[in-house]
């Protein structure tokens, strides 16, 4: 701040009073809810995690296969070309262990989160998931993991018919 | 007459009542390869900046500026997001040219409102929470206290208003790009299931979806890309208060004041003599009349009796809203403007088929946010040489 | 600028307008000087208003001039003085009033839960992903590919902290040392409770003017030499995010402009983007201040502390300032002028600085927003 000004605006109020309603307050929840359109990309992306498989879009002009799978590709500005399938393995690219939810509680047993690599998509495309069956301590850059379906009559549709990715026995 | 600025391209994916199949992905990277096809740009080379402009609440997403640079082709480019309609893109893309530092601006604004379950109240999520949202009710009570208020103090009529509504749908039928042309009649109109007096469910414009993105570039550029330049010679954009309780619910203040900035920078003085046709806002039909006053196209109290007169006719001596307006074509939120400035530029390339209007040379756009905000811009354009 | 704090009983309006009086009075001018005015804010879902920059304009002295509302995420705060720039530069206004303003309290129980509403619908949030998940993953990545401990990343918290210290603003200034750092909480390994900067509310504003009347205005006018700005693909995991290559995009720009060739040297004082302390590291980099994966070694040399070759944060930045995401970034612009103009009281940098920089980063680990300002 300027050496020059000498009062700073602001009154101060503590969490525990907002909370407790101690301060005047209005409260609302926003009925906001959407049906957002997958489109044709992900709409095909969606059917296909229910019947087991990872599919991605090939851009003729660079050879991208991208994943998540996208009608245009990005780089070369133009429409993509082809489906192609890719493996339900990868190499972790970066990792994380959480101890928040997605509402900043605290979540008794960690998560393990981790960008994952896709075997037979260009270098680089990942995915986020969770790692399963394996100890904070032993989760390792480039590590090979292989992903855990739910079973055919659990699937829905969506991200989390993978269970989680888990690490592939070394040979 | 200015020429910093033209639009060379234009490209537009709609407007639909609903698109089941298409997210707002491949809605955006249709429209936006139309308009760099029309424009012969190359987007990942020869686009200095992107303009996007919306809203996060309409599209369900916070920071809705994360999803927009891949379908139009901004990954690792200079791209950002005013949260208006696509009218101020349009003013923030022509003083970007004008700091002389960027030549080839892109704009896009999209609606994606089929996605959305709970409109109204998403809308009233927009009232401010102290001192309007606890009222509840459905939010577009406030366009028929403004309604009332507006042709008390004019002495317009809701039959006046009517017609609006019969000319807009009627004209959109002739707009392969309308979503909601019809054959009403003002009958039709008086009769429609009052909503929130005066107002009535025919004097509402139907929501659409859809996507329109338009390439910009300095006179240097532009006289390279194209031989029909379509020039900026105006750009104005206002805000009055946004709260209920202070406002002028008669007159629309901030078109007034928009008007006034754009009409200054064109030189014009007498707006009658200059403007050949406009496309104004008409989220509600009242709206057409009052901005028409509000942009002196007209004295205050006469828009009625001009309606009547068949004047805002498209054969008219005053075209307004050629293309249907919002009541024809669909009200597609933020980009609701730039689907008028969509018209603007195709009649002023002699592109609009059955709509086209003989001879124009200078056509207006203008847009009202919508509820509960009291700001507006106005674009001015032409084609003269 | 205002007071920076987790809660903050004023209501938006009025944090702007205190912000907005606070300029025009240090400018010597009044609402009816300013020509047009640009509001910087981030998510609607904080302060629960849809449409915010339309409530928020007559408390940001807007009322009945032409305005309007940029929002690029975090990226915000600086790119708003950006915004400010265009209006004066096109020569459509002599005056701007830029001003940035966020209240995040307003969001129950916790505003970290409305971020969950920035990632894709289908690839991310089915995953109960937490807005911390995606710093962790960066951060680690950042450390992984260039071998760099977390006690290293920690020296940038209890630096700006300590800062933070002198800024009468700042909302969580302290003196702590690494082992604080690098005992606190742990929120998503490798972050910790320390290495993060706070939720606030807070308000900050500027006042732009042309070279014409900024010269009858005051003898001591900070230019606007140079703004740049970069955004990145929304595919976050297809990205390698060890480096920030959209921050180097946006400085590119600003450099050009502003005619600097090499920036480490040309760079006086710097306010880098630091949300988490090691951001403020691998801005450094992207903003070519140093060569990748030197930053940490510049930082433990005590380059950039205050006294050092090139101080970064000599505010305190986030971490010990706060960070109400707009004002944060406009704050830093507001610390570079301060110091462009010798008036940072005990935070000033010494050696008369001349030329700085301000940068801000937002979106989805894509944006990079910056400027750059000479005396």
């Amino acid at each position: 701040m300027s050496e020059k000004i000498k009062k700073y605006p602001g009154e101060e109020i503590a969490t525990k009073d907002l909370r407790e309603g101690r301060v005047p307050l209005i409260k609302w929840k926003p009925k906001a809810r959407y049906a957002w359109t997958a489109g044709p990309a992900m709409s095909r992306f969606l059917k296909e995690l229910k019947d087991g498989r990872i599919i991605a879009r090939k851009c003729h002009k660079c050879g991208r296969i991208m994943v998540p799978p996208r009608m245009f590709c990005e780089l070369c500005f133009k429409s993509t070309d082809e489906w192609v399938y890719v493996k339900d393995t990868g190499t972790i690219n970066t990792y994380s262990v959480s101890y928040l939810a997605a509402d900043a509680s605290r979540l008794k047993e960690p998560i393990i989160v981790a960008v994952i690599d896709l075997d037979g998509a260009s270098k680089g495309m990942g995915i986020l998931h969770w790692l399963g069956e394996v100890k904070q301590e032993n989760v390792k850059f480039g590590m090979k993991v292989k992903a855990v379906w739910k079973p055919l009559k659990e699937r829905t549709g969506t991200i989390t018919d993978i269970k989680y990715f888990k690490p592939v026995e070394a040979k | 007459m200015l020429r910093d600025a033209a639009i060379v391209g234009v490209g537009c994916m709609g407007f639909k009542s609903i698109t089941p199949d298409l997210s707002y992905k491949e809605i955006m990277f249709e429209a936006a390869t139309r308009a760099y096809e029309d424009a012969g740009v190359n987007p990942r080379r020869d686009i200095d900046c992107f303009v996007t402009c919306g809203e996060d609440y309409w599209e369900g997403f916070s920071i809705f500026d994360e999803f927009v640079p891949d379908q139009l082709g901004a990954v690792l480019k200079r791209l950002f997001t005013v949260s208006a309609d696509g009218l101020y893109g349009i003013a923030t893309a022509y003083m970007l040219i004008r700091t002389g530092q960027f030549d080839t601006v892109a704009v896009e604004a999209h609606s994606k409102a089929s996605d959305m379950l709970t409109y109204a109240d998403i809308v009233a999520f927009a009232l401010d929470p102290i001192y309007n949202r606890p009222l509840g009710g459905h939010p577009y009570y406030i366009a028929g206290l403004e309604m009332n208020r507006y042709l008390h103090e004019t002495g317009n009529t809701k039959e006046q208003c009517a017609q609006v509504v019969a000319k807009n749908r009627k004209n959109a039928l002739a707009n392969p790009y309308a979503a909601h042309g019809a054959n009403i009649t003002t009958d039709d109109v008086l009769e429609s299931e009052p909503l929130f007096y005066p107002l009535s469910q025919l004097d509402v414009s139907p929501l659409a979806d859809g996507c329109a993105v338009m390439v910009l570039a300095s006179d240097r550029v532009a006289e390279k890309l194209t031989d029909t330049p379509i020039w900026i010679r105006g750009v104005g954009w206002n805000s009055d208060t946004p709260r209920l309780e202070t406002r002028d619910w008669g007159r629309a203040l901030y078109t007034e004041l928009a008007a006034d900035m754009a009409y200054k920078m064109a030189g014009i003085r007498t707006p009658l003599d200059e403007i050949d046709f406009a496309e104004i806002d008409d989220i509600f039909s009242y709206k057409e009349l009052q901005n028409l006053e509000a942009l002196r196209l007209c004295g205050r109290g006469e828009a009625g009796r001009l309606t009547e007169e068949g004047i805002t006719e498209r054969d008219g001596d005053l075209p307004i809203n050629p293309s249907g307006g919002l009541l024809g074509v669909g009200y597609t939120l933020e980009a609701s403007g730039l689907q008028k400035l969509l018209e603007v530029v195709l009649q002023l390339r002699d592109e609009a088929g059955k709509r086209q209007i003989p001879d124009v040379e200078t056509g207006l756009a203008q847009i009202w946010r919508g509820i509960p905000t009291t700001s507006g811009a106005v674009t001015i354009l032409s084609n003269a040489v | 600028m205002t007071l920076f704090r987790r809660n903050l009983k004023e209501t938006g309006q009025e944090l702007a307008y205190e912000a907005t009086k606070m300029a025009l009075d240090s400018a010597g001018l009044e609402l009816k000087d300013i020509e047009c005015v640009t509001l910087g804010t981030a998510p609607d879902a904080f302060d629960g208003i849809h449409m915010k920059g339309e409530n928020l304009l007559d408390g940001a002295g807007a009322w009945r001039k032409p305005y309007s509302r940029v929002y690029v995420g975090g990226g915000t705060g600086v790119f708003t003085a950006d915004s400010g720039w265009w209006h004066v530069a096109s020569g459509l206004f002599d005056t701007c009033l830029v001003v940035a303003e966020e209240k995040m309290s307003s969001c129950f129980p916790h505003p970290q839960y409305a971020f969950t509403t920035i990632f894709d619908p289908i690839m991310d949030r089915p995953l109960g992903i937490n807005l911390v998940w995606i710093f962790a993953l960066e951060m680690h990545r950042y450390m992984h590919v260039h071998g760099i401990k977390k006690e290293k990343i920690a020296l940038v918290s209890v630096k700006n902290k300590a800062n933070a210290l002198d800024h009468p603003c700042a909302q969580l200034p302290a003196r702590i040392t690494v082992e604080d750092v690098l005992n606190s909480e742990v929120m998503v390994w490798p972050v910790q409770r320390l290495d993060i900067s706070p939720t606030s509310d807070g308000a900050a504003a500027i006042v732009l003017a042309s070279e014409e009347v900024a010269k009858k205005v005051t003898d001591n006018p900070v230019w606007i030499d140079g703004v740049g700005w970069c955004i990145d693909s929304t595919y976050w995991t297809n990205r390698d995010l060890y480096y920030p290559k959209y921050v180097e995009c946006a400085a590119r720009m600003a450099y050009k402009m502003a005619g600097i060739k090499n920036p480490r040297k040309e760079l006086d004082v710097v306010e880098a983007y630091d949300p988490f302390d090691y951001k403020e590291l691998h801005h450094i980099e992207g903003l070519r201040l140093c060569r990748k994966g030197e930053a940490p070694e510049i930082t433990a040399e005590g380059i950039t502390q205050r006294d050092g070759d090139l101080p970064v944060n000599p505010s305190g930045g986030l971490l010990g300032v706060g960070n109400p995401i707009a004002a944060a970034g406009l704050m830093k612009v507001c610390e570079i002028f301060w110091q462009l103009r010798g008036e940072a009281g005990k935070r000033q940098v010494p050696g008369d600085p001349r030329t700085g920089l301000a940068q801000a980063w937002g979106d989805l680990m894509q944006y990079g927003s910056v400027i750059v300002m000479r005396s």
